[in-house]
Formats: C-alpha cells, sequence, structure tokens
C-alpha cells in the first residue's frame, strides 16, 4: 500500500474515526430492526445487535490501525534493530560515521562561505527591489580612487538623483578606515560615509537610539555616528549609556547616536561596518578640511538605488544608460584634457541586481569557492564509495542471516529497507556531527584568509539553504553508498546463498566486481585531488621562493601618521629626516630610507609617459611609480645595475630625478641603459609635463603582488615631492631580533611626538597575508588530498584483507601443497597491485582532462606540471602498497591447517 | 447452528466480498453480510469484526471504492462497488480458490 495513505490515516485520524462511527452505526441498525421484525422487544434487539457486532471500540481500531499500526512498528523496529547492528561493529560505525561528518561538514562549509557570498538576501527591507548603478565596462574614467568600490564623484551623487525617475530612492556610501586613538598604534574601526538616505532607504532602523536621516547630511554636519551591534558590544560592552558617549575617529570627536540591529552589516558582502557617520563629515575629517566632496575626480562614493514600483531591473538599465550623456555632461571634471573628455561623455551607466548586496571578493573568490566545492564533493564521493565498500563487505557476511530472512517469508523490499534503515542511520549521524565540523571548518578557513588589514566578516548564521543542502547530503550520501549494497544483498535466492555461504574452496567472482571498481574509482579520485594538492602546494612554493626583485627578509616596514600631530606642510620634511636618522641610530638597524610605500602593500600610482623628449600625453606608454629616499635600493636589497641611488642632494630645488627598472628601460629605451635619457610624465588639463632625467637602473621588482609579471616602473626623490602627504613609510633593514628592535622604534617615534599614529611590521608578514588566498589554498588542498588518499587506502585495505579471508582456505591448502610465503604474498599482491594500477592510469587522465580548471589559481606551476603528477602517483602507490601487503603478510602467516580445518 | 469460520481461511473473506460486489452491483457492509448468509442458505456468516477491516484495506488497495449514499428507509449507508482492480483481483483469487479446492477434494476423496 502506498505510503501516503498510510500517512493519510495517521494524521486523519478524526475524520476516519467519524466515518467508521457512521458506518458501524448503520450497520447496529439494520440489526436491530431484522431483529425486531422477528419479533424481539426493541431494547433486547438493540443489545443483541451490538453484542452480534462485537467489541465496537475494538472493531474501530482494527479497521482504522491495522496498516499504520504495523507500519510505525516496522518503521521503529528497523531503527531498533538498525543501532544493535551498528553497536556490534563499533569499528566500522566510527570509520563510517567520521568520514562521513567529515565529507559532510567539507561540503557544508564550503556551501556556507557560498551561500555567505553569493546567495544570501542582504538583511534589509525589501532587498529584491535593490541595484546598484554601475558603469559599463571600458567605460573611460580618471582621477584618484580612495577606497574599494569606489564608482562616483559626489558631483555625479547630486545629479544623479536630481535627474533620475526611475528610483524611490538612492543610496551612496564609501568604506574608510577609522582610527580610534589619538596617537601611538592605531586601532582601527571600519568606517562608512553615508548619505542621509541610507538607513531611511535600506529601511534599518535602530535598536538604540535613531540611525542617520536625510537632514544629518547638511553643511554643519553635527549629528554624530552611528555604530553596528558588534561595536557597541565590543568597545561599549553592549552599555546603553554608550549614546551620547564621544568616539575620536582620526582624532575628530563624534558623538555615538544609535545602535544597527545585529543582523545589519551593511551592503557590501565581506565586510561588516562599525561606524557610520554622514557623507558631510568627509570635509571634517580631511585635512584640508574640504575632502571629497567638490572633487570632481575624486572617486569614493558607492551608489544602490530602489526600484519604483513596475520598473525592473533592465529597464532601469535602460534608462540609466539613456539619461547617462546628460549626467556625463553635467559632472565633467574640468582638468580632463579633450580627448578623455570626449571619451567620458560616451560613458553610459547601468543597473545590476543587488538584492544579495555588493561584494569585493565575490568576483575573486568564484574560482576558487567553484574549486573547493568540487574537492570537497571529491572527498565525499570518495568516502561514500569506501562506505559502499564496507557495506558490500558486511552484507556478505551478514548473507546467511538475509538468506533466513528472505526463506521466511520477507519480501525483498522489506529487507532493503531494513538495510537502508542502517544507511541513513550512519548518514544521519555523519551529518549531525559534520555541522559541527563545518561550524569549525568555516571559522578556520576565515581566519586562514583574514588579516590585520582587511577583517574579513561574513554573515554564516545557518539559513534554510544550508541545512537544505546539508540534509540533500545526507539523504543523497545514504542512497549513494546505501542502496546498491541492499539491492545487491537481496538479489540471490536464498537457497543458493545459504549454500553458499563458506562452502567452496574459492570465493565466487561474480559478486566482487563492484568492490574491485569503487577501488578504482577510489584510487582514480583520490589521485586527482592528490595531484591537484600537489599543484597547489607547488605553486605556493613558488610564490615563497620567487625573485621578487627585493629581499624578504630582515626589513621592518614602519607607517608613521602626523596627521594628528598636525605639522605644517613645510616642516615636514625636516620632520621626516628628524625621524629617520633617530630610526637609523637604533642599535640593530644597518640602514633606513624612505619610501611612498612599500612594495605589494596595495597602493600603486600609474600614469603615461613620454620617453625622450616626447609628450606623455596619448602616448599610451604606462609606468607605474612610487618615491624613494636615498638608500632605498640598498635597504631593500635591489639590485643597482647602473648610475646612483638617490643621495640627500637630490633637493626639491635641483634638477628633477629618476631611477627606473629594467622592465621600463626594455619597454621604453629599447634595452639600451637608460642613465642619462629623459622622460615626460602626464599631468592634468593645463599643466606642463616635467621632465625627468634617469639616474639610476634597478632590478625589477614585483608592484601589487608577487604573482604578477614585472612591470615598467619608475622612482622620483622622496625630497621632490611637491606636496609631502601627512604620512611617510620608512623600511629598515635590521640584523637581530626583530621584537626588541620594533620595540625600538616604537620608543623612538613617541619621543618625537605622542600624538604620531604608527603601525610597524616586519615586511615578511605583509607579504604573507598578499599570499592567504595561495596558503589557504595550499593547506585545504593539502588536507582534503590527504584526506582522499587515507580513505582510499582504506578502501583497499578492506577489499585485500576481505579477499584474503575469502580466499583464506585456498591458500592453506596452496601452502600445504608446497606454496611457500613469498609466492602467497606476491599472489595478493598481484590483485593489489592489478586494481592500483587501473584506478592510477584512469586518474592521471582524469587529471589530465581537468587539470586547465585549476590554470588560473597557480602561479608558475603549469597545470599539466609533470612533477606533481609523478609525486602523486609515487606516493599513492606507496601507500596503497603498503594497505595491500599488510593483509598479504596476514595470509602467508596463517596456519595452512587451521585454514583448511575451519569448517 | 455453528458458524463456519471462513475468515480464517485466509483470503476466503476478500473473495467472498469480491464475489458478492461483482454481482449484485453497489452494497452496504451490512447488505454484504446478509447477502452472503442468505445466498450460502446460512451455511457461512460473515464475522462483521472482519468484514470491516478487510472492506477498509480494500479500499486502500483500490480494489473497491466507496460511497455515502441514502437507503430507501432514509439511512445514511456507505456503499461499496468493485472497481477494474477488484475485478483482476476477483479473478485471480476465483482461480486460487478453485485450485485449492480442487486440490483439498482430491486429498480427501483419495483411498
Amino acid at each position: 500500500m502506498a505510503w501516503y495513505l498510510r500517512w493519510r490515516n495517521v494524521f486523519r485520524d478524526d475524520a476516519l474515526s467519524t466515518e467508521l462511527d457512521a458506518e458501524l452505526a448503520y450497520h447496529l441498525a439494520e440489526t436491530a430492526d431484522r431483529l425486531i421484525e422477528a419479533g424481539m422487544p426493541e431494547a433486547a434487539a438493540l443489545i443483541a445487535a451490538r453484542r452480534q457486532l462485537g467489541n465496537y471500540t475494538i472493531q474501530k481500531e482494527r479497521a482504522r490501525d491495522m496498516n499504520v499500526a504495523t507500519w510505525l512498528d516496522q518503521l521503529r523496529a528497523d531503527a531498533v534493530y538498525g543501532i544493535r547492528q551498528l553497536k556490534q561493529s563499533p569499528g566500522f560505525t566510527a570509520v563510517a560515521v567520521l568520514s562521513l561528518a567529515l565529507g559532510i561538514g567539507a561540503n557544508a562549509a564550503i556551501f556556507q562561505l557560498v551561500n555567505a557570498i553569493r546567495l544570501k538576501l542582504l538583511p534589509v527591507k525589501d532587498p529584491e527591489q535593490l541595484v546598484v548603478v554601475d558603469w559599463n565596462k571600458d567605460s573611460a574614467r580618471a582621477g584618484s580612487w580612495s577606497t574599494r568600490s569606489a564608482n562616483f564623484t559626489y558631483t555625479q551623487w547630486d545629479v544623479l538623483q536630481a535627474q533620475q525617475k526611475a528610483f524611490s530612492d538612492m543610496i551612496a556610501w564609501s568604506a574608510s578606515q577609522f582610527d580610534l586613538t589619538s596617537g601611538g598604534e592605531p586601532r582601527f574601526a571600519q568606517g562608512l560615509y553615508v548619505s542621509g538616505s541610507f538607513f531611511p532607504a535600506l529601511g534599518v532602523g535602530a535598536e538604540l537610539g535613531r540611525t542617520l536621516g536625510a537632514s544629518d547630511d547638511n553643511a554643519t554636519c553635527n549629528a554624530g555616528a552611528v555604530i553596528s551591534d558588534a561595536f557597541w558590544h565590543r568597545e561599549f560592552g553592549g552599555d546603553p549609556r554608550a549614546l551620547g558617549r564621544r568616539l575620536m575617529l582620526n582624532g575628530y570627536p563624534v558623538p555615538v547616536i544609535g545602535v544597527t540591529p545585529p543582523s545589519f552589516f551593511g551592503v557590501e558582502v565581506g565586510h561588516r561596518y562599525d561606524v557610520a557617520i554622514p557623507l558631510c563629515a568627509d570635509r571634517l575629517m580631511a585635512e584640508d578640511h574640504k575632502g571629497r566632496i567638490p572633487g570632481r575626480a575624486d572617486w569614493w562614493l558607492s551608489i544602490m538605488a530602489r526600484l519604483k514600483p513596475g520598473w525592473t531591473v533592465k529597464s532601469a538599465s535602460a534608462y540609466l544608460s539613456a539619461i547617462s550623456p546628460t549626467v556625463m555632461r553635467m559632472t565633467l571634471p574640468e582638468d580632463y584634457k579633450p580627448g578623455l573628455a570626449k571619451k567620458y561623455l560616451a560613458d553610459k551607466l547601468n543597473a545590476k541586481e543587488a538584492d544579495n548586496g555588493v561584494s569585493d571578493i565575490r568576483e575573486g573568490s568564484e574560482n576558487a569557492l567553484n574549486l573547493l566545492l568540487s574537492i570537497t564533493g571529491l572527498v565525499l564521493l570518495i568516502a561514500c564509495a569506501n562506505l559502499a565498500n564496507l557495506l558490500l563487505a558486511r552484507a556478505t557476511v551478514r548473507e546467511p542471516e538475509i538468506a533466513v530472512r528472505l526463506a521466511i517469508g520477507a519480501s525483498r523490499w522489506r529487507v532493503v529497507r531494513q538495510l537502508l534503515a542502517e544507511s541513513l542511520i550512519l548518514a544521519v549521524s555523519g551529518a549531525v556531527l559534520g555541522v559541527f565540523v563545518a561550524y569549525a571548518l568555516t571559522r578556520g578557513l576565515i581566519a586562514l584568509l583574514e588579516t590585520p588589514d582587511s577583517p574579513t566578516f561574513l554573515s554564516l548564521s545557518w539559513d534554510w539553504r544550508v541545512l537544505a543542502f546539508t540534509a540533500g547530503l545526507a539523504i543523497g550520501t545514504c542512497l549513494l553508498f546505501g542502496l546498491v549494497p541492499a539491492l545487491r544483498s537481496t538479489v540471490l535466492s536464498p537457497a543458493a546463498a545459504m549454500r553458499a555461504s563458506g562452502r567452496t574452496a574459492t570465493a565466487g567472482r561474480e559478486r566482487f566486481g563492484l568492490r574491485r571498481a569503487l577501488v578504482t574509482g577510489q584510487v582514480a579520485l583520490s589521485l586527482l585531488l592528490l595531484v591537484g594538492a600537489l599543484l597547489f602546494v607547488r605553486s605556493f612554493h613558488k610564490l615563497l621562493t620567487t625573485d621578487a626583485g627585493f629581499s624578504r627578509e630582515d626589513v621592518v616596514v614602519v607607517q608613521i601618521d602626523f596627521s594628528k600631530a598636525s605639522y605644517p606642510e613645510t616642516q615636514r620634511l625636516t620632520v621626516y629626516r628628524n625621524l629617520i636618522e633617530r630610526l637609523a641610530a637604533m642599535p640593530g638597524v644597518i640602514s633606513a630610507a624612505q619610501v611612498g610605500f612599500a612594495p605589494v602593500s596595495g597602493s600603486g600610482w600609474d600614469n603615461s609617459i613620454g620617453p625622450e623628449n616626447t609628450p606623455a600625453a596619448g602616448s599610451n606608454k604606462q609606468a607605474w611609480f612610487n618615491r624613494a629616499g636615498p638608500g632605498y635600493f640598498k635597504t631593500m636589497g635591489i639590485g643597482l645595475l647602473a648610475g646612483r641611488e638617490f643621495t640627500d642632494h637630490d633637493r626639491a630645488a635641483s634638477a628633477k630625478v629618476a631611477i627606473v627598472n629594467e622592465e621600463f628601460a626594455r619597454k621604453y629605451f629599447h634595452g639600451i641603459n637608460p642613465v642619462g635619457h629623459t622622460f615626460h610624465l602626464e599631468m592634468g588639463a593645463g599643466k606642463p609635463e616635467p621632465l625627468f632625467q634617469i639616474v639610476g637602473l634597478v632590478r625589477n621588482t614585483k608592484y601589487y603582488d608577487l604573482k604578477e609579471e614585472f612591470r615598467p616602473i619608475g622612482f622620483f626623490p622622496v625630497a621632490q615631492d611637491e606636496h609631502p602627504g601627512p604620512g611617510m613609510n620608512v623600511v629598515l633593514r635590521i640584523a637581530g631580533s626583530p621584537g626588541s628592535i620594533i620595540r625600538g622604534a616604537k620608543t623612538a617615534i613617541a619621543g618625537v611626538s605622542s600624538s604620531i599614529s604608527m603601525q610597524i611590521r616586519m615586511f615578511s608578514e605583509q607579504l604573507s597575508d598578499s599570499m592567504r588566498g595561495e596558503r589557504a589554498m595550499a593547506i585545504l588542498s593539502g588536507a582534503f588530498g590527504a584526506l582522499a588518499a587515507c580513505l582510499a587506502t582504506l578502501g583497499l585495505y578492506g577489499v585485500m584483507s576481505y579477499m584474503v579471508a575469502r580466499r583464506r582456505k585456498e591458500i592453506g591448502i596452496r601452502m600445504a601443497l608446497g606454496a611457500d610465503r613469498r609466492r602467497v604474498v606476491q599472489l595478493v599482491l598481484k590483485e593489489a597491485v592489478l586494481l592500483l594500477a587501473i584506478g592510477l592510469a584512469a586518474g592521471v587522465a582524469l587529471s589530465l582532462w581537468t587539470a586547465q580548471l585549476a590554470q588560473k589559481l597557480l602561479f608558475g606551476v603549469q597545470p599539466r606540471d609533470a612533477l606533481s603528477l609523478g609525486g602523486a602517483v609515487a606516493l599513492l602507490s606507496a601507500i596503497a602498497m603498503l594497505a595491500g601487503y599488510i593483509p598479504a603478510r596476514r595470509a602467508a602467516a596463517g596456519d595452512p591447517m587451521s585454514a583448511v580445518r575451519i569448517e | 447452528m455453528p458458524k463456519s469460520p471462513n475468515d480464517k481461511l485466509q483470503g476466503t473473506l476478500t473473495l467472498l466480498v469480491l464475489k458478492t460486489l461483482n454481482t449484485r452491483g453497489p452494497l452496504h457492509g451490512y447488505g454484504l453480510c446478509e447477502h452472503i448468509r442468505s445466498v450460502s442458505d446460512e451455511l457461512l456468516q460473515v464475522e462483521e469484526g472482519s468484514l470491516y477491516p478487510a472492506l477498509h484495506r480494500m479500499e486502500q488497495d483500490h480494489w473497491i471504492s466507496s460511497k455515502w449514499e441514502i437507503t430507501n428507509k432514509g439511512r445514511q449507508a456507505k456503499f461499496y462497488s468493485i472497481t477494474a482492480k477488484g475485478k483482476k483481483q476477483l479473478a485471480e483469487e476465483n482461480e486460487s480458490w478453485a485450485r485449492l479446492t480442487r486440490g483439498v477434494m482430491r486429498v480427501l476423496t483419495y483411498s
């Protein structure tokens, strides 16, 4: 009978009961009628009728429950019996549950990240109405970009708001970092500048106090700051009296006016906001008290909008594209030269769905996450194959039991169901344990990817997607590893099974094929994962050892920020020199030099150049730049190939000079020694292009990250910077313990002024932060590869042990007839080698076929890397042979007599 | 007269119900009892305790279907009728019953 009918019986208890009552009542009435007709008095007739019907309640119960009760009882019996069976073999149960927990947990963890980064909706009002306003690809813009996901200038924001008719609300924000201290080592809060419409339009209220409103973004700008729930707890211990307290943001006091609910983290997935202040506050925080609001080439805002009813993302996008010419005309930056201005006026805007927020990590992590999801998927598949194998072995052991059940009348389906119940118990236990594994793994993963400079925040709560995914995994795996063994073990005729229980000298081969196939598949898949792991480990190793042009060790980077100490611009160079001299004089410091920014720190600056007296504008000859003080190249260990370093004689007043790298010389001076040659640098409209004379040639160095190709780089002297900023970077070459030198440097700087902010770290730490993605991939793929290899080895071991057990009598007879132990070991190993060889061959083919997928994530290693492939084959062969050798030894060590006598 | 324990013989009740519904058309439970009793010259007495559970099981197996109707005495009664699937089942049960009785008769008449 169909199961849903049974369930209907369980749940439609009342309806069914009334129907039965009516039916039985009718029967009673008719019986009574007949008795009365026959002459019985009415009262007696009713009693007699009822007696004839028997026990009324029992009837009802029987009619109603007979199917349900037995069915539920069977279900319970299956569960109880399953648990008892599993208890009897704790070793098997432990291996099964543990491998499932690891497999399911790893999958759930990666899926949780995918969910948090790509799928989850923003925790705001009607997120499906939100769009993010963006530029069409290859839009021409120039200027200064000051923060992540910065896309618009303030003028554009103003004009867009006034011009558009497609959106009911528009919001703008800009991410920033606020130093909470008033000097010394900085403590940063993740800041947001937000438009007055930000909180009202998103429908985010305050859990305490109030949020910023439209009227707070005004000229006086004295509203205050809204803080996140997490920041409130971290900074104020969740004290309601935090309202009205003053926060120091970059040395500027701002009162707290409200706290947002715990679920709201901002609109950028991957980042969490701590403090939000109005856009107008940018003026107050800026050093020049003008800020980025008037700058038509200051790109610092991101814009989202809420669609009016009836508008779609597509229609809004078309609309934005249509009004783009007007917007561009009204926002054209003054200093664009005609060529760029023409391109800018042709730029188009568009709208994209933003129901799950915007994210700068989404695109970057897509490849890696997909790959990780495939890797964990394969691990789970291997774990399932392993379990199916173990279950097949168990099923063979239980063959007589199952045969008896079938012989005394159990239906095949009934036995399959019972076996599946056991698998389901395993799968569900594995999934439950896997949830804990996932919990630990996601947090570990984020910690692995996070650095002090870029805290990563992902909302990792378990929503229905993750739960459905995990439950789906549990049921899917159960069917995957449980169904085939259950079906196979019930297919044979009971008589045959009972006869076959150990009475033949050699095991039947026909039922062994599937297990061999499973082991072969496991070997193939784990080889694939091992190759992947070796590729990533080798790629990471290449990154660690690649020649970046500078020395990675024994360099300390000191970042100093004077903005709170407010030295006037004219005094700055003197203060800098004073500080560098103090740092250079410290014990353990070999040399100290100023630099615009340390390499691979994320900062950068590029412009067009015109070599040998040609104009730079429109030359399409792009180069990247940095500033360096005297002794910088020596301090960083960058080889000077020709000419000289900058010296104290390169001053603001002296001739403009530059040092370039090999790539610069190769690309723009045809590889000749460029010392003595000159180039122009592009400037804004109306300004003359300055001419620089090249005085030195240095070796190539990496600029943005270690994975890039060498770029053409030019260095200018720090002393010729016309507008020195309120901060500087110093690199120190040290000999001795970094700890004491870093402590000494802190004291030395604080000695100049206590209101100077500083950050001091080893250059190597900064480099290793820049490699965190590669490091995480190497660790994860390595761990999963090792897990896969372990599982495959376990599978092979299981099959070999089983085979040895089945052929025990045969081996005993062979030995009794004179085969020596070596022959027996060979006999068994031959089987293992065959399985391994087929698996490896399939695995190599699979690796070669899929290797291309990893290409984008690799550095310095070809996806079809022979060394990785060979290494994986060797590694897997070695441990697999060990797994085959142990059962082989055991077989050979047995006493032939006892083997033959066993029955 | 002792009741014949017809329902103890597995499957007989199903056969009787299906056969009755097939020849007599829609009937309620009481009518089924009466019909079987009278047609068998009171040799067979359907035990009500088994009849209703059996009817429900057969209904869930889609051998019979049911409908509530008013009898000519004005009472609500549940009328059962045989389905196409039930007719197939009837043919099968008929066949196996015939085989059984044939076999039993042969054993009994063997001398």
